[in-house]
């Protein structure tokens, strides 16, 4: 085990991903409780078009992602109050969205092709076992940061999620926390982005807090395994990776989706 | 009942609007300590936004309106709130005892603490008061609506409420269970002097324990002893539809509308 870490590379993609897992595996807790699965993954998206957004603006990636992803979560959470409604505004952006990231690909790709369509990989899949050193601590430091906030924020957050009247009744801040949560999400996108990438964020958000759910009816319980479940499959994933000709991504996916099959059958019986 | 001369409930010329349109005008209501009130009236009336205005979550457009003597304000420990909804989604995988817990400190930020006793007891206590022991530590989604309905009252009263805001509590609940939760509503309020005022289409199953009858109707709210206007009369007045009151041979008293229960009319 020791000598995989004697690797800087590896090194960097432990870090950064237990960050990005931490984050996403807590995050994602709320998003299942939520019915906000659309939600990230439109999230994703809008975190891959910011940073092509980025790139030709000549604005520094990390910054654009995280603006974008940030201001676009904030716009959804006006957009569509709950529900049914919320489905058709969030599909309504998403598309639009992913519009702008094909009109910045193909602005960014004019004169230097090659580079253009590299770019647009690996933001879209990202590359965790690529990190600089600065772009791993910023990650797991990004990481750290939100997950504390969502502690913070979990109690009144669980109640406005399962049972919205009552908790605006005794004094829950229903609109600044969902709109807080939001920004929350959209910075754990954001983050992820370099390393596990737009698409495949969604992964670590909806897996690990899915299984987690299966698992226990006991919602801090919950949170917990979810945030530890989406840490051990990224540390899992990477040492196999190490091993097998295979991407760091796919083994953390598998892994994760088989986890959940599992749990499935599991309650089942 | 409690002998309490103040009253816990008070509106006085209270306007109550939403979105420029007034619901009701001109209001002057009380209600004493320990009555358990049926508020009625045709859909859209109003009824809702009378429990909200005393959650404190709709402000009045003018009068005013006192919760246990103090200006109304949002989050009060002595006010329990059992809102109208169908049921949670079946793969909500919530313990029962959770969301009552929650009813006692969800508001606050950060975790619980793992070993908080006191709170724990509490919650304990509300549960054995509903008779809810038997599954409260099974996901909420899995349980019967009758089930769920007795966890929801639990988790209005665990903070120490005074005074219980039931929403149609008895809606979309089969025969005995209507039974069975009215019956416990009056033994929360008559054992533990708590004020209820409970929303419902259908009269018939709280009839019997009514102190007070709350009508909200044509931008109006008025109240009586049900004797007074549970009659055929006002009834049908105040629903401006033909109402019929009947009183069977063991002398209870059954509403009807023309040709079905009011419950269905007022769907209609």
């Amino acid at each position: 085990m020791s000598h995989i870490l004697a690797y800087d590379f590896m090194r960097n993609a432990a870090l950064a991903g237990t960050g990005i897992a931490l984050a996403a595996g807590l995050a994602g807790y709320f998003v299942v409780l939520r019915n906000q699965v659309f939600t990230s993954d439109a999230l994703g998206h809008v975190a891959f078009t910011s940073g092509l957004g980025a790139l030709v603006g000549g604005v520094q990636l990390l910054a654009g992602v995280f603006g974008g992803t940030i201001a676009v979560a904030l716009g959804m959470g006006g957009l569509g109050g709950r529900a049914r409604g919320r489905d058709v505004a969030v599909g309504t952006v998403f598309a639009w969205v992913l519009g702008c990231g094909v009109l910045f690909l193909s602005l960014y790709s004019r004169g230097r092709s090659a580079a253009g369509g590299t770019a647009g990989v690996s933001l879209l899949f990202g590359s965790i076992l690529g990190l600089r050193p600065a772009q791993a601590v910023t990650a797991a430091a990004a990481g750290v940061v939100i997950s504390a906030l969502l502690l913070l924020i979990a109690r009144p957050l669980l109640f406005l999620s399962v049972d919205p009247d009552v908790a605006a009744a005794r004094g829950v801040p229903a609109t600044a926390l969902s709109f807080g949560f939001l920004v929350l999400l959209g910075a754990t996108v954001a983050e992820a982005v370099q390393a596990v990438g737009a698409l495949l964020i969604l992964g670590l958000l909806v897996m690990p807090a899915a299984t987690a759910q299966r698992l226990t009816a006991r919602p801090y319980l919950g949170l917990a395994l979810s945030g530890v479940l989406a840490v051990l499959f990224v540390w899992a994933g990477l040492v196999l990776a190490f091993y097998l000709p295979y991407p760091a991504s796919f083994l953390i996916t598998t892994l994760a989706f088989a986890t959940y099959l599992v749990s499935r059958w599991g309650w089942l019986w | 009942m409690a002998a309490d001369p103040e009253p816990v409930l008070s509106f006085a010329a209270a306007t109550a609007e939403l979105g420029g349109r007034t619901v009701w005008r001109d209001v002057d209501l009380e209600i004493k300590a320990g009555e358990f009130v049926a508020v009625l009236g045709p859909n859209g009336a109003g009824k809702t936004t009378l429990i909200k205005c005393v959650l404190g979550l709709i402000p009045l457009a003018r009068g005013r309106l006192t919760v246990f003597g103090r200006p109304v304000q949002r989050g009060s420990d002595r006010v329990g709130y059992l809102p109208q909804r169908r049921s949670f989604d079946a793969d909500l995988r919530i313990r029962g005892v959770d969301l009552v817990r929650l009813g006692l400190d969800g508001a606050d930020w950060g975790l619980p603490l793992p070993f908080a006793r006191a709170k724990s007891a509490r919650v304990a206590e509300v549960i054995r008061l509903v008779g809810a022991e038997a599954y409260a530590r099974r996901p909420i989604g899995e349980l019967s609506g009758g089930e769920q309905q007795r966890l929801l009252i639990a988790q209005a009263l665990v903070a120490g409420a005074r005074m219980l805001l039931l929403d149609e509590p008895l809606e979309s609940l089969d025969l005995n269970n209507q039974q069975a939760i009215s019956s416990l509503i009056r033994r929360i309020c008559r054992e533990h002097q708590v004020t209820v005022l409970l929303v419902a289409h259908d009269v018939n199953p709280i009839l019997p324990f009514l102190d007070r009858v709350v009508y909200v109707a044509q931008g109006q709210v008025v109240s009586g002893r049900p004797e007074a206007v549970i009659t055929t009369e006002t009834l049908t007045r105040l629903y401006g539809a033909p109402v019929e009151v009947l009183r069977t041979s063991d002398g209870r008293l059954v509403v009807v509308g023309q040709q079905e229960p009011v419950s269905y009319h007022g769907h209609g």
